[in-house]
């Protein structure tokens, strides 16, 4: 049976957008020839040429930069950064001009780019490559943040990236490029800012996004032989986040916890439950809680990032603290 | 102001520039003024003494080429054809600016014309430079950009970084350098231990120097740098050695700068260079035009109505205001 892989679906989005508009572009470290480090461009350059898919040096700030000035003279650039770790170098250029530039010059352009990037830890990869950033990008307004969970949403959020005015922030999971899913009957492109349920279910809400809902899957799987079911919720957009779709579950299930791979504190999971305990408040019968890394820098061995990554064993016990 | 046909009587030329360097001089004279009569939000850079660079490499530009700006860019968006009711409107925050009031001096930008924003990140915009011209060069567009930068920007990676970019792609861009001599409240020999010619050098990028007091010098130099590019040369970078007049901001009491500087400054004064191959009679003229000019487009910002809450708010993404 033919199957999609999460890596081939970002590279068909791309292709396929490539190939509907002659002004999107694609450049970044090592995506023309090698392909991209997780193979994700792999054939691009043959495809469309060498003008519209390029190498560049190891200049993050300088491309992402560059990305911008393409994206308000004509182009739809997609630029790749291996490591969202590396966005640190490419700041400026996403924060204080991207993201800002349609406010600040009166509406007079968007900025039609798209950064991909990928985070997430599990591979022993260490503090400067397994960050999970992306909600550094959710709090700058100007600035689109989605994040697929799965080759569907890969290709269909990417697509919608591509497609939009504004700058968005794809942020792929380096642990999920190599999964596969059965080859879909369709790939629809999917709206930024909807959220998907996973698993209907009706004695919680878990709010989660990328390679975090593996986990989350199997703790609902193992919840479900206890004769609990948990709703799970797959974000997918971060920034704007379904607000209405959390709601709406929390509103049957009337308790809700959020788990992400990123570090718990002032993360995306804060804003969520914040806006929850406001809107939702006459819903709940539970303090709402959050699953995340804790307050530290991502630990290379294998014993410490086990212990450090949300596990079906943590959302278990958050899950008890939630119905006790 | 864009490229028109070169005049074969030069005197045409050597009006235009003067009447661009002035109304330069003018308006920030006048934004001055404004901001002490608390007008202006913000503080403001001003390019006092920085003109004839302006004038002068905009000389060689065509609507179709885009330049991106410092901080100090209100002669940039001025020489690039931003109107002055909608460049004085935006200085007083207001709604008929160009940038409806929500970016102010440090943001000033004309995307039509393609100013594409005066810059408050020192360096920041060399990268974008070379965005706009790799659009150009994708899209085989026969247009050029242009970076402005100062020389505190020479202090910034970015700029290695950008002059690599610019060689590796052969990309259309002219780097341009405004050298002060200063950088915000400390002069550039304290803290650059290199030259910009050796810099570019070592990029493989030509580099060419300019007395950038003089408008129809910076204008012919400029012309033929752009002209190269046009061509296909790749990049190449003119360094215009001029002078601040004033502090880094407007209200700066410049400490530690040599009064002897300042002095010097009047004998090398843009607005008198440009007038130098001018009579009385045309300089006069043009004086009135400009102060003209400049009186209208405050006059008119000063009654525009303020900016909309509504309108700034739908504005932060595309599909509402």
């Amino acid at each position: 049976m033919a199957e999609l892989r999460y890596n081939h679906a970002v590279n068909r989005a791309m292709a396929d957008a490539m190939a509907a508009d002659p002004s999107v572009v694609l450049f970044g470290e090592d995506v023309a020839g090698a392909g991209g480090v997780y193979g994700a461009t792999r054939g691009l350059r043959d495809k469309y040429g060498g003008k519209r898919v390029r190498d560049t040096p190891i200049s993050e700030a300088a491309i992402v930069g560059m990305a911008v000035g393409a994206a308000i003279s004509g182009l739809k650039p997609i630029v790749e950064i291996s490591f969202i770790d590396f966005m640190t170098f490419a700041m400026d250029a996403v924060v204080n001009q991207a993201a800002k530039m349609r406010t600040m010059f009166g509406s007079q352009c968007s900025v039609p780019m798209v950064l991909r990037t990928q985070h997430g830890g599990g591979a022993g990869s260490g503090p400067q490559h397994s960050q999970c950033l992306e909600a550094w990008f959710a709090h700058v307004p100007g600035l689109k943040v989605v994040c697929p969970s799965d080759p569907a949403s890969a290709y269909g959020l990417l697509r919608a990236a591509i497609d939009d005015p504004d700058p968005v922030i794809v942020v792929e999971h380096k642990a999920l490029y190599a999964t596969r899913v059965p080859e879909p009957d369709a790939l629809p492109i999917l709206p930024i800012g909807k959220a998907a349920i996973l698993r209907p279910g009706h004695d919680l809400t878990i709010v989660s996004y990328g390679a975090a809902l593996r986990a989350v899957t199997e703790a609902a799987v193992a919840l479900a032989g206890q004769g609990i079911e948990a709703e799970i919720l797959d974000l997918r957009s971060l920034q704007p986040w379904d607000e209405a779709a959390v709601l709406e579950s929390l509103s049957r299930t009337h308790r809700l916890l959020i788990v992400h791979e990123a570090v718990e504190a002032f993360g995306v999971g804060a804003e969520i439950a914040a806006r929850m305990a406001d809107i939702g408040f006459d819903e709940l019968d539970a303090p709402i809680l959050r699953v995340g890394a804790p307050f530290m820098p991502s630990p290379v061995a294998k014993v410490l990032e086990q212990r450090y990554l949300p596990n079906p064993d943590s959302i278990l016990a958050a899950v008890r603290r939630l119905l006790a | 102001m864009g490229k028109q046909a070169k005049p074969a009587d030069n005197t045409a030329h050597f009006q235009r520039l003067y009447r661009i360097v002035l109304t330069i001089r003018r308006a920030e004279e006048a934004l001055a003024e404004l901001l002490a009569e608390g007008l202006i939000p913000g503080f403001i850079h001003l390019s006092i003494g920085q003109e004839a660079i302006a004038a002068g490499v905009m000389d060689a530009l065509t609507p179709a080429d885009t330049i991106t700006s410092t901080h100090r860019g209100h002669g940039h968006a001025i020489a690039k054809g931003m109107k002055l009711d909608a460049f004085f409107a935006e200085l007083l925050g207001k709604d008929a600016g160009a940038c409806r009031g929500r970016g102010g001096s440090m943001h000033v930008a004309d995307i039509a014309n393609g100013m594409l924003g005066a810059n408050g990140i020192v360096a920041a915009g060399m990268p974008l430079a070379l965005g706009s011209a790799l659009a150009h060069q994708t899209l085989g567009r026969d247009a050029v950009a242009v970076a402005f930068f100062g020389d505190g920007s020479m202090a910034e990676g970015l700029l290695h970084e950008c002059l690599n970019l610019a060689r590796l792609w052969d990309l259309p861009v002219l780097f341009v350098c405004e050298n002060n001599g200063w950088a915000e409240f400390l002069p550039t020999s304290k803290q650059i231990v290199f030259s910009l010619d050796r810099l570019a050098a070592a990029h493989r990028i030509p580099h060419v120097a300019v007395d950038g007091n003089d408008a129809a010098a910076v204008a012919q130099t400029a012309g033929e740098l752009i002209a190269g590019i046009r061509q296909g040369s790749g990049p190449m970078v003119l360094e215009c050695h001029t002078m601040r007049m004033r502090g880094h901001y407007e209200g700066d009491v410049q400490r530690g700068r040599d009064p002897a500087e300042t002095a010097a400054h009047a004998a090398r004064d843009p607005v008198t260079i440009a007038a130098k191959n001018l009579s009385p009679a045309q300089i006069a003229k043009i004086d009135a035009k400009v102060t003209a000019e400049i009186a209208a487009a405050i006059a008119f910002a000063r009654a525009a109505p303020d900016p909309v809450w509504d309108d700034a708010v739908a504005a932060v993404y595309t599909g509402a205001a």
